[in-house]
């Protein structure tokens, strides 16, 4: 079975929502549409206040190179917009509108039908991505259509799709992959069509035995298409990983995928490409995993973009009395709120709520030099002694260190048994490096 | 007899030989280095505390001795008195600043600024400001984890443990701006002084609307220019709903911390009230 060379841990599953048929949620009384939501530049919004809007309308523009578009997720009135607390506790713009009904932009085709046949154009078809403000989906919301035009002088061989969901807890990608499997292997094609390759690799870890197996059914009608069973490993979700996984090929520090020739794209994404280019959909909807312990129902919904978190919860039965923390995404990567009001936004995969017992962080005992964090580390780099020169401010050395490379997948705190926390420093100095080399050009 | 004086004319030789060269080595490589730079380096306080802008108090020496005037050179710990010192032994004129002292710009203690969620992570102010915005509903008050305290090279800067604030020790603090770099949040001003150590300041730091500060921090600025029209001295302005007082212009008439509604200005060192000293008499008349 393949799998990444380098580090790897592999944390309980917990897969509690697992084959839980995804159910829409109900729509909310207001929807607080962040201006801020993919990698890049925060959009510039086109309507103001007091304008009407139905579900689909452009709500705010592109305001750069790396910048999506954003549409409104649904139907009623702008009554503001103003600074709203993001996930963090920082305020940051957002589009408030008043739910009034559920009235779909005409250009959007509702119906179920499978549409097969690609008519569209490649420029069409990435003109149509970024149109739809379709971002990544798996959590680093980088727009796809950028993904999809590599630089000059490269050239992709292989597009890779992500349905591995690595990610303890979360199983929004897998059921996505049970319900709508047609809908992301049209996706697929036309994903294939946009970047120009004629082979598709989806990889997908092997405790979703029923996901490949229906999927591997589903492709064996399209040609260039296959499905790569993996072996359980975190964070085998990450790009580069990935890439390392399924056609074992180890990408430069520094560079992108497509150095090797690969593109890789979400499962998520695949099927909101889909919806796209076949159906005019922009993207105003996902599936998120509403999980924890202590959840009465945990579940996947299909909720609309700007949902406050704490409708979610209380679809799903509500918030258990022993919670702690609550976790926008999955347990590793995932950032705790500082609120259950704050909005759902492109990038919510899931929402985690951790019970007292489990959320406390464990003593800080000194590092003993067991090298466990650089055995775990995916990307080969040292934890520790990252950790050691952030906490420094050696910002020349933490650089020389490569730690820009991290991945911030959490592995290295994960294993550390002196409960050391690696990666708050290590998210610092990747900041503060970032920061030094922004400026050095 | 002849093994002797061969070996004392050959070791002597060599010596004679060695000497010349050395000597004109030594010309050749001479490093002329100023007297001067060690003379300001001993009158320096030898803290090495960065505060100057050097590296330590050697290179503020090396700088001051090259310099063509002592303009933009001053070390703060030192204060005018060393700057003095310096500038006799360069025979330069010295420049006098105003002394300066570091003020703590937030007020949002466990009381004043109720907290809406736990911060569970690295104890470093840097690390969970760039996680988040901090356990209050005040995204730009102190986060308490006590970075400046790290900082502070002359024990002069300590958290309080009740407020979760840093407080200053103004008999140590120096004015180094140790504090200052230190603090991810803009917190910590060098500000005047001033005549006794008396001075008048905002203390708070938040940029949000007047309803969004105040729900969050009972002492926050509101913004709401009260102190911006009693100030005759054209010393407060307001921007982001933040008011901020120009230590340079503040005549200390202390007018504006009276009319403050959420006494988010602070007056250091002043002597007490006269309103309250002909108030307190006449309740006591009352009360006999």
């Amino acid at each position: 079975m393949k799998t990444f060379k380098i580090g790897g841990i592999h944390p309980p599953e917990n897969k509690l929502s697992a084959n839980k048929t995804i159910q829409v949620a109900p729509l909310p009384t207001q929807a607080i549409v962040m201006l801020g939501q993919c990698l890049g530049a925060p959009s510039t919004p086109v309507v103001e206040k007091g304008s009407e809007v139905k579900v689909g309308t452009l709500l705010a523009k592109s305001s750069g190179f790396v910048s999506a578009n954003l549409h409104a997720p649904v139907s009623g009135k702008v009554v503001k917009i103003d600074e709203f607390i993001d996930a963090s506790g920082y305020k940051k713009s957002a589009v408030v509108i008043d739910v009034e009904g559920d009235v779909w932009e005409d250009a959007i085709d509702r119906s179920t039908t499978l549409i097969k046949e690609i008519k569209a154009s490649k420029e069409e078809i990435i003109k149509k991505i970024a149109d739809a403000g379709i971002v990544g989906l798996g959590g680093a919301t980088f727009p796809t259509h950028i993904k999809l035009t590599p630089p000059p002088g490269k050239t992709a061989e292989v597009l890779i799709i992500n349905g591995v969901e690595c990610e303890p807890y979360l199983t929004s990608d897998h059921q996505l992959m049970m319900e709508k499997g047609e809908e992301i292997v049209v996706g697929i094609t036309i994903l294939m069509k946009a970047i120009g390759v004629n082979r598709a690799i989806i990889g997908i870890e092997n405790n979703k035995p029923d996901a490949i197996a229906h999927l591997r059914k589903i492709v064996a009608q399209y040609s260039g298409i296959e499905v790569c069973p993996l072996k359980v490993q975190y964070p085998q979700g990450g790009e580069k990983q990935l890439i390392d996984a399924i056609i074992n090929r180890q990408v430069p520090s520094g560079t992108l995928p497509v150095e090797v020739g690969a593109v890789v794209q979400n499962i998520g994404t695949a099927f909101a490409v889909y919806e796209a280019v076949q159906k005019n959909k922009p993207l105003f909807e996902r599936i998120i995993t509403i999980t924890g312990k202590s959840v009465k129902t945990p579940c996947n919904l299909l909720a609309r973009i700007g949902t406050p978190f704490s409708q979610l919860i209380d679809f799903c039965g509500g918030l258990p009395n022993d919670t702690a923390k609550i976790v926008g995404g999955g347990p590793m990567m995932g950032k705790a709120l500082v609120s259950v009001d704050v909005p759902m936004t492109k990038g919510s995969s899931g929402l985690l709520m951790i019970p007292e017992a489990e959320a406390q962080r464990q003593t800080i005992r000194n590092c003993i030099r067991c090298g466990k964090c650089v055995s775990a580390c995916a990307m080969g780099i040292e934890p520790f002694l990252l950790m050691a020169t952030s906490e420094r401010a050696m910002w020349e050395e933490a650089e020389s260190a490569h730690i820009m490379d991290c991945i911030e997948c959490g592995s290295c705190m994960f294993v550390c048994p002196s409960n050391r926390p690696l990666l708050d420093y290590i998210r610092l100095g990747k900041a503060k490096v970032g920061a030094i080399i922004r400026s050095r050009k | 007899m002849n093994v002797i004086l061969i070996t004392v004319l050959m070791l002597g030789l060599l010596g004679a030989v060695a000497a010349v060269i050395l000597y004109f080595v030594a010309q050749k490589f001479k490093v002329f280095e100023d007297p001067r730079i060690d003379e300001v380096q001993e009158v320096l306080p030898a803290a090495n505390c960065g505060g100057c802008g050097f590296a330590g108090c050697r290179a503020f020496a090396e700088a001051c001795v090259k310099a063509d005037t002592l303009d933009g050179l001053f070390c703060p710990v030192g204060g005018n008195e060393v700057m003095a010192q310096v500038a006799a032994a360069i025979g330069q004129e010295a420049v006098v600043a105003d002394p300066k002292i570091a003020v703590v710009r937030c007020n949002g203690s466990c009381e004043n600024r109720p907290h809406t969620n736990m911060y569970n992570g690295a104890s470093s102010c840097a690390v969970a400001a760039a996680l988040y915005g901090g356990e209050t509903a005040c995204s730009y008050g102190c986060l308490g984890l006590g970075d400046c305290e790290v900082a502070c090279e002359f024990d002069a800067l300590h958290m309080n443990p009740i407020t979760g604030l840093p407080e200053i020790d103004e008999e140590k603090c120096t004015s180094c701006g140790a504090c200052v770099k230190a603090c991810p949040k803009l917190i910590i001003e060098l500000r005047k002084k001033g005549p006794k150590s008396r001075r008048i300041f905002v203390s708070c730091v938040n940029k949000d609307k007047g309803a969004v500060a105040k729900k969050a921090c009972d002492v926050a600025c509101i913004g709401c220019g009260k102190c911006e029209k009693v100030c005759e001295f054209n010393a407060i302005t307001i921007e982001n709903n933040l008011a901020y007082i120009d230590p340079v212009k503040c005549r200390l008439c202390r007018k504006c911390v009276e009319v403050c509604p959420t006494g988010a200005i602070h007056e250091l060192n002043f002597p007490p009230r006269k309103e309250k000293e002909t108030i307190a008499p006449v309740n006591q008349e009352k009360a006999e």
